[in-house]
């Protein structure tokens, strides 16, 4: 072994400059949002931000919608997509038409976002909550499904067997096998749903006619405004979403393959 | 019986959900509306509007920015990543896993996130605004996908592979360039195809960074900034419409590229 080490320290070499590439480019914009979040606009230290954020009545609007609009759109994509994955893993087609789900996800979510708009206004309805809501339904069920899918069709089809050898129902079946083994998939399916959701920028003013905002969008307003500070801790916020999710994920999924995009 | 209909009725019915937008948006590209209606018959109005419309030099103008920042980037991206992804691969476990770590922070963070630290940090220091900010960010949040598709591959190789080479007589270089890296191609080729769609494909990060003043345009801002104010024109569905089936035909291609390639290796073409 001993041998060997001369070349790979060799090769370390070709590692470093990306260290410092991401050290510049990925660590030095979060640690100056984190800096951002105490200066005020004249660039002295103050905790003047956080008190704005946290008794501003509009930013916990916002966040309330977010909250309100990602927990729904979560558990609308879960009620539709659990079914799909669980049907579409029963079936040797299951891959292709898993592909058939995906594809158009590949549309860039604009034009899919437009193309819903354009139908809902075509059919007279009004814009608004409603609209939003399946807005963000239809943009992000596919990553529902995606996680979903791969961890049922993982489940070896012999315990589901041994569960009806020793009596259990279909219900039962279903109840005791079948969704506690495919818990890692449920929390996936989830955080890559409700994140996205949250901190998705222009899909809910594009389909509320800017009569709702979300976090995401209001991040970007509060930047454009000039207004660093709090833009700064809205995003520290949304951080600390992403985070807790990650965690939550890697926590419940420690022996699945890591998240993969295709 | 019963049910089996029921569930394909299902997966049938969500689906049609899915492609309902997608397919009327295609549909009345042949209408020349923007209200849906074939009032004039079936047409190809819109299409020719793509080229004759006023806004025609302005769109090609954004699908050109749109593939010359999307190459640079991804090409860029697809360099440094590999390089990068030999090194790290070399790193002492707790770096490794430390800088694979802070990789991965791009992809698990929100992009409207990744998007204003950037332009606090461009601002910050005072980048020259335009196509250098935004290929910067495109590369930064291309890279970490290449290094993540190369890395699989890396962990396949047998080290031995590398040091028969070099037993043979091969320099290092040699030995890098004809044995390591013809031997994760296809993790390079993935990755790159990776970051050129996802840079092709951004809307936020490029609209955040973009900078008001320069008028640069990639396709996705385009279509935003003249969507959101008048609405769609008849010439967005014909240009949507060529986008969604050239999108859907690759997208379909290269899966059954795919299946086709572990179709063959299973039966023991390869390996």
């Amino acid at each position: 072994m001993k041998k060997i080490k001369p070349f790979f320290l060799s090769k370390k070499v070709f590692g470093y400059p990306y260290v410092l590439f991401m050290l510049i480019f990925v660590i030095m914009p979060l640690v100056l949002i984190l800096v951002n979040a105490f200066l005020d606009t004249d660039g002295y230290l103050t905790l003047e931000n956080f008190k704005t954020f946290f008794t501003e009545k509009s930013s916990l609007v916002v966040l309330g919608n977010s909250l309100l609009v990602g927990l729904i759109t979560t558990v609308i994509c879960l009620l539709i997509g659990y079914p799909v994955a669980y049907i579409l893993s029963k079936y040797s087609s299951g891959k292709i038409l898993v592909l058939l789900f995906i594809l158009p996800m590949w549309v860039n979510f604009l034009i899919r976002t437009l193309a819903t708009k354009a139908v809902f206004v075509a059919m007279g309805v009004e814009l608004g909550m409603g609209t939003v809501i399946f807005g963000m339904v239809y943009n992000y069920l596919p990553f529902m499904i995606l996680p979903l899918h791969t961890v049922i069709s993982s489940i070896d089809k012999s315990y589901i067997e041994a569960a009806e050898d020793l009596g259990a129902d279909k219900s039962n079946v279903f109840l005791k096998t079948i969704l506690p083994l495919s818990v890692s998939g449920i929390i996936s399916g989830i955080t890559m749903v409700f994140i996205p959701t949250i901190s998705t920028y222009a899909i809910s003013q594009l389909l509320s006619n800017g009569t709702i905002f979300l976090f995401g969008d209001s991040i970007q307003m509060k930047f454009e405004q000039g207004l660093y500070g709090v833009g700064s801790i809205m995003s520290i916020v949304m951080l600390i979403f992403v985070l807790i999710s990650n965690f939550l994920m890697n926590k419940f999924s420690n022996n699945m393959q890591r998240r993969t995009i295709w | 019986m019963v049910k089996k209909i029921l569930e394909k009725a299902y997966i049938f019915i969500i689906l049609a959900l899915l492609y309902l937008p997608i397919i009327v948006i295609i549909v009345y590209s042949f209408s020349n509306s923007s209200n849906f209606s074939f009032a004039e018959g079936f047409t190809f109005e819109a299409y020719k509007s793509i080229f004759t419309s006023s806004k025609s030099s302005a769109l090609l103008d954004a699908i050109l920015n749109s593939l010359f920042i999307a190459i640079v980037s991804s090409v860029v991206a697809t360099i440094l990543g590999t390089f990068s992804t030999i090194g790290i691969y070399a790193f002492r476990r707790r770096f490794k896993r430390a800088v694979l770590d802070v990789n991965q922070f791009p992809i698990i963070n929100s992009e409207i996130v990744v998007a204003v630290s950037f332009m606090v940090f461009f601002s910050t220091f005072a980048f020259p605004e335009g196509y250098l900010r935004l290929i910067i960010a495109h590369i930064t949040f291309c890279t970490p996908y290449v290094v993540l598709s190369i890395l699989p591959k890396l962990e396949s190789m047998d080290p031995n592979i590398y040091e028969a080479a070099l037993d043979l007589g091969a320099t290092r270089t040699q030995a890098l360039f004809k044995v390591e890296i013809p031997y994760i191609a296809p993790g390079i080729i993935s990755g790159f195809v990776l970051a050129f769609t996802l840079s092709l494909d951004d809307f936020i990060i490029t609209q955040i960074n973009k900078g008001a003043a320069t008028g640069i345009n990639t396709l996705s801002t385009y279509i935003y900034s003249d969507a959101r104010v008048q609405g769609l024109e008849p010439f967005w569905y014909a240009i949507f419409s060529i986008i969604i089936v050239i999108v859907v035909a690759l997208v379909l291609t290269i899966n059954l590229y795919k299946v086709r390639k572990q179709k063959k290796m299973l039966k023991g073409g390869e390996l």
